[in-house]
């Protein structure tokens, strides 16, 4: 699938910026299209979809009106069938950090310093940026950094230390299996003798760990012992030996991600539970011109569906046409009959 | 039908659970804080509970997928199960269960 993703740091000015590449916001670059609104999307993963392209690519929906069936990641790649015609810009792998007003609408910057300049602002978030996992274990966030991350992004800081990877997915094999050559030792710790992971990388691990070059540990992490940042032992607990320390100078936790609101919590929205009350007649926050759609926004009544979404969006362009295009009139327009909208299409 | 469930500050609820409901849905019913993020297609690990005592034993087995999740849960111990996987039954009656730290 061709997707027009553009590299980070750029500076860019469209008609609506679209915080999340999930499916509401997918629909939203439809309806907006429709109008002749340009959008740029911004999102945390690397790819479209949101929930359904990270957590349920496989997993089958049955609520989108007149498709008995699809999955997550169907309906994320029949959404950017449909909106291919208005060809929106994606600013993906980054993080929405602030919001600005300007002169004429609203600079969002990412933090991958990408900047977005647009008239309207649509956050479509869903349950917020997918982040990684932190294991809640005591005191963790103070070597965070400096022994501890989530993911690795030098490979090179992991030379010669001794290295623990935490988890049994595909990230914790396949970072044990790409990390052992270069650690000095690498433990891979995990609640059970049994892996979620790619049956292959599995039996890779296991095979250097029959011939000593790695450890595996079934155990839990109870603690870290060390000071100022630099991590130096690792406590475990396990059935078979109970409390017990192993040699650490770093840890990679990999437990998959969760959904955090992140930054969007500090856009000057107001917010209720972390939620973005709005409208039912536009979808706008309590800021004139930025709209919440899907998952992230409440109102009376919401319900967190796709296709609740779907008509938010709807709704949304109407009023974002308004802001964007104050001097002309909106028109309302069928896809059936109106050759306009075919030829926006490209259907005609 | 009892569902007892121990949030994070050690406070116990007693909860009505219903037939057919999944344990998750019926803590978030009662809008206690559990993130069951995916809204319970075994997909995300944050349902997480620790089962109490006895019942570990007395739950239905554990299916493939629901194991292979917990490697996505932090914390796991050896009575986690995730919420979203209990399906509610006169036989659960009085199910106890604890609510697992989330991820910071």
């Amino acid at each position: 699938m061709a997707v027009n993703a553009v590299p980070a740091g750029g500076q860019h000015k469209t008609d609506v910026v679209i915080i999340g590449a999930g499916p509401i916001a997918l629909f939203a670059v439809f309806e907006l299209g429709l109008l002749d609104l340009k959008a740029h999307l911004i999102d945390i993963l690397d790819r479209p979809g949101g929930q359904c392209a990270e957590l349920y690519p496989e997993k089958p929906i049955y609520d989108i009106p007149g498709i008995v069936e699809v999955s997550g990641q169907g309906l994320t790649d029949r959404l950017m069938d449909q909106i291919k015609p208005f060809g929106p810009t994606f600013h993906f792998s980054q993080m929405a950090e602030a919001l600005e007003k300007t002169a004429e609408g609203w600079r969002v910057t990412t933090d991958a310093g990408t900047q977005v300049e647009a008239r309207v602002v649509v956050i479509a978030a869903g349950g917020g940026s997918f982040t990684p996992k932190k294991p809640p274990i005591p005191g963790i966030e103070s070597y965070e950094n400096t022994s501890v991350f989530y993911a690795v992004r030098k490979m090179d800081r992991f030379r010669d230390k001794i290295v623990v990877i935490a988890g049994g997915g595909d990230s914790a094999l396949d970072w044990t299996l790409n990390l052992q050559p270069i650690a000095k030792k690498l433990l891979l710790v995990h609640h059970r003798d049994g892996f979620r992971a790619a049956p292959d990388s599995v039996n890779k691990m296991r095979a250097l760990v029959a011939e000593g070059k790695m450890e595996f540990h079934v155990a839990g992490i109870k603690s870290l012992i060390g000071a100022n940042g630099q991590l130096e032992a690792v406590a475990l607990n396990n059935k078979e030996r109970g409390d017990y320390q192993v040699a650490a100078e770093m840890l990679l936790p990999f437990f998959g991600l969760t959904m955090k609101l992140g930054p969007v919590a500090n856009f000057g929205i107001g917010l209720h539970e972390n939620l973005i009350p709005v409208d039912t007649e536009k979808f706008e926050t309590s800021e004139k011109s930025i709209f919440a759609i899907g998952d992230i926004n409440t109102y009376p009544g919401k319900l967190k569906l796709i296709l609740s979404g779907f008509h938010e969006g709807a709704l949304m362009a109407q009023q974002a046409f308004r802001c964007c295009r104050p001097d002309e009139k909106l028109r309302f327009q069928y896809t059936t009959s109106s050759t306009s909208l075919q030829k926006k299409l490209g259907v005609l | 039908m009892k569902l007892f469930v121990t949030d994070r500050h050690g406070k116990v609820h007693e909860l009505e659970a219903r037939k057919e409901w999944s344990a998750m849905e019926v803590i978030r019913d009662a809008n206690l804080p559990l993130a069951a993020e995916c809204g319970g297609a075994c997909a995300c690990a944050t349902c997480h509970v620790y089962v109490e005592g006895e019942w570990k034993d007395r739950l239905p087995e554990q299916q493939q997928q629901e194991i292979d999740m917990l490697d996505f849960g932090v914390a796991v111990e050896e009575n986690s199960r995730l919420s979203c996987q209990i399906k509610m039954s006169e036989d659960l009656d009085g199910l106890t269960v604890t609510l697992a730290p989330e991820s910071l």
